[in-house]
C-alpha cells in the first residue's frame, strides 16, 4: 500500500516590536537577565495589561498577506496553567475569537501552485526563559532547581495554524520558506529559527493514498531549521507507516526530534493535558479594527514573495526562481538582468557565488555586477572571485578585474587584433617595411576597441607577434 | 450539588493545591453554592443578548509601541524567596 502523509503546521513568530505585548518594557536580545521586566510582565498583583497597537496592526498585516479574513471583533482570553515561565499563572492569548481566520496561501511548486489553508493567526504573549540547573543533563528531567529570566516573558507572538493540507516533508519546507520570507518582507519579525524568533511544530499523520480519512496524528517539536523539520517529518512518517503496516495502531503523542541521531523521543505525557480553562481576559477590551484601518493595511502590502516566484519563474526555471525570491535576491537579479546580464547566468552568479562569498546583496551596484556576470567566462577565475567578494564595497568598479582578462586569455584578444590589422592594411605594410614605431598605433586601436580594459603589455606582445609572423 | 468532589480535586491538582479530605468536602459545598448562585442567570431568557466579554462599552484601548523604563533589578527580585545572579530561583520543574 502507498501511504500519504497528512501534515499541519503550527508556527510561532516573535514580533520585532520595540516593546512587549501588554506592557512597555523593551524587547530585545542581550540585556542582563530580568532587567526588561515590570509589574505587568512579572505578574505582580493588581498590574493591568495594555495591548501594543503595533502588534495589533502587524497581526492584521500578516493575516492579509496570508489571505485571511480579518475578524471585526477579536477577544483576548486567559489560558491557565502553572509553570514558572508564566508568572501570572495564565498566558493571555486570543482563543475563540482570533484576529485572522480562513486564509489560504498558494505555494508555488515545480508542478504548479499548491494551496495551504490557514486556519487562524492570532496574537499571544511569549513565556519566560527557564534555565534548568544540575541533574544529569541540565534538561528538565532530574534538574536540581530552575532559574527564570522574565525578559522574554510577554514578548508579542503570532501563532499561525495551517490546515492539514501539506502532503510531504518537501512541501512543508517550501511552505515554510515562503512564509518566512513573507514575514521578513512585511518587516514584522526577523523570523530566525536559530534565534527562536520562528518556531515550528508539525502535526503528522498518514493515510492510504487516495483516501480522505484523518488518522491519529502525532506532534513533533524541537526542530530548529527547515532541513531538520523536513527530516523530522520524514522520520515520523516512516515510523507511523511501520506501525500501521505491522498491524499496530498509532497513538497520539508528542515527540522531540533529535537531529544528531535522527530519532524521535516521546515527551513525557502531561498528567492534565490541555485543561486550560480558557475564559475572556477581563482586564482587556475587545479588538475591533475599523474597516478603514484594514483597507489601509491591505493597500500597504508589498508585492508578496509567492507572486514574485511565479513572475521570476516565467523567465527562469522554478528552482532558480524559488532560491532567488526566498533568499531575498530577486530584486538584485532583476536589476542585474536589466543592466545587461544574461538571466540564467545572473541567477547562478547571485545565488551561488555571491551568496557563497557572504556578500550583502543590498550593497551591490547591479550595473557593475552585470559586467562581471558577462565577463565571467573571459576573465581569470581568480579575478572573478576577488571581484565578487568585493562587489558590495562602496564605489566598487568592475573595470580593474575585467582588465585582467587580457593577461591570461590571449584568445579573447586575438580576434580584435586580427580585425584591427585587417582594417588597416596600409599601416601593416609600412610596419613590415621597417616602420616599427607604428606598433603603438595598433596597440592604441586595440585598447580603444576594448574600452581600455585590455592589458597593454599583452596587447603589445600579441600585435608584435602577429605582425612578425603573419607575413 | 453543582460540583462533585472529583471536580474539586481535579481543579485543585491543576492549581497545584494539596487539599485534605476535610477541605475537599468544605470546598465542594462552598463552590457548589457559588455555582448555584451564578446559575440563576440561566433562568433568564438571554437569547437576544450577545456574549459579553467585558462590562465596559469600550473597544480598542491600545498603547503606542514606545518603551518605558523597566523596574530596577533590585525591585524585581525584592519579593523573590530565592534568586541567583539576577535570576529567580524556583524548585525544579517537571
Amino acid at each position: 500500500m502507498t501511504w500519504e502523509p497528512v501534515i499541519g503546521l503550527e508556527i510561532h513568530v516573535q514580533l520585532k516590536t520595540r516593546t512587549k505585548m501588554f506592557c512597555r518594557c523593551p524587547v530585545g536580545f542581550g540585556a542582563a537577565e530580568n532587567t526588561q521586566t515590570c509589574p505587568v510582565c512579572l505578574g505582580f498583583p493588581g498590574a493591568l495589561p495594555v495591548p501594543n497597537s503595533t502588534a495589533i496592526e502587524w497581526v492584521v498585516r500578516l493575516g492579509l498577506a496570508l489571505g485571511c479574513e480579518i475578524a471585526p471583533r477579536a477577544v483576548f482570553a486567559r489560558k491557565n496553567y502553572f509553570y514558572p515561565d508564566l508568572p501570572k499563572g495564565y498566558q493571555i492569548s486570543q482563543y475563540d475569537l482570533p484576529s485572522c481566520i480562513n486564509g489560504r496561501v498558494l505555494v508555488p511548486l515545480p508542478n504548479g501552485d499548491h494551496a495551504v489553508g490557514i486556519v487562524r493567526a492570532h496574537l499571544e504573549e511569549d513565556a519566560a526563559k527557564n534555565v534548568h540547573v544540575g541533574g544529569r543533563t541540565g534538561r528538565i528531567g532530574g534538574a536540581d532547581y530552575t532559574l527564570v529570566d522574565y525578559n522574554r516573558g510577554g514578548t508579542p507572538l503570532v501563532e499561525i495554524v495551517t490546515a492539514p493540507d501539506i502532503h510531504s516533508a518537501e512541501e512543508a519546507k517550501r511552505f515554510l520558506q515562503l512564509l518566512r520570507q513573507t514575514i521578513v518582507e512585511l518587516g514584522i519579525s526577523d523570523a530566525e529559527m536559530e534565534k527562536g524568533t520562528l518556531r515550528v511544530d508539525a502535526n503528522v499523520s498518514v493515510r492510504p493514498e487516495g483516501s480522505d480519512e484523518l488518522r491519529t496524528r502525532c506532534e513533533i517539536k524541537n526542530m530548529n531549521s527547515f532541513t531538520h523539520i523536513a527530516r523530522g517529518i520524514e522520520a515520523e512518517v516512516e515510523r507511523q507507516v511501520a506501525v500501521w503496516e505491522s498491524g499496530g495502531e498509532v497513538e497520539q503523542h508528542t515527540y522531540d526530534f533529535d537531529v544528531a541521531t535522527g530519532t524521535l523521543t516521546p515527551r513525557r505525557a502531561k498528567e492534565e493535558a490541555d485543561d486550560y480553562r480558557y475564559f475572556p481576559e477581563p482586564d482587556l477590551l475587545p479588538v475591533e479594527p475599523s474597516a478603514a484601518l484594514v483597507e489601509q493595511l491591505r493597500a500597504g502590502l508589498p508585492e508578496l514573495p509567492a507572486e514574485r516566484i511565479r513572475r521570476v519563474g516565467e523567465t527562469l526555471d522554478h528552482e532558480r526562481a524559488l532560491v532567488l525570491v526566498t533568499g531575498g535576491l530577486d530584486a538584485l537579479w532583476r536589476d542585474t538582468v536589466a543592466a545587461g546580464a544574461e538571466a540564467v547566468a545572473a541567477s547562478n552568479v547571485i545565488a551561488n557565488q555571491l551568496v557563497g562569498a557572504g556578500v550583502d546583496p543590498g550593497g551591490v551596484d547591479p550595473a557593475e555586477l552585470a559586467k562581471l556576470v558577462e565577463a565571467r567566462e573571459r576573465i581569470p577565475r581568480q579575478a572573478f572571485d576577488e571581484a565578487i567578494a568585493r562587489v558590495a564595497e562602496p564605489g566598487f568598479s568592475a573595470a580593474p578585474y575585467l582588465a585582467r582578462e587580457a593577461v591570461s586569455d590571449a584568445a579573447a584578444l586575438e580576434p580584435i587584433v586580427d580585425a584591427i590589422l585587417a582594417a588597416n592594411p596600409a599601416q601593416v605594410e609600412q610596419y613590415r617595411g621597417g616602420k616599427e614605431g607604428l606598433l603603438g598605433f595598433f596597440v592604441g586601436k586595440v585598447m580603444k576597441e576594448t574600452k581600455g580594459q585590455a592589458d597593454a603589455r599583452a596587447v603589445n606582445e600579441l600585435v608584435r607577434t602577429k605582425l612578425n609572423v603573419d607575413v | 450539588m453543582a460540583i462533585t468532589a472529583e471536580q474539586v480535586l481535579h481543579v485543585a491538582r491543576l492549581a497545584r493545591l494539596d487539599l485534605t479530605d476535610d477541605e475537599v468536602e468544605r470546598l465542594t459545598g462552598e463552590l457548589g453554592a457559588i455555582l448555584d448562585a451564578v446559575s440563576k442567570v440561566s433562568e433568564l431568557d438571554l437569547s437576544d443578548v450577545p456574549p459579553t466579554s467585558h462590562p465596559l462599552d469600550l473597544v480598542n484601548v491600545w498603547a503606542d509601541d514606545a518603551p518605558h523604563d523597566s523596574l530596577p533589578l533590585e525591585d524585581v527580585l525584592r519579593n523573590a524567596p530565592a534568586s541567583e545572579r539576577g535570576l529567580f530561583r524556583v524548585p525544579p520543574t517537571g
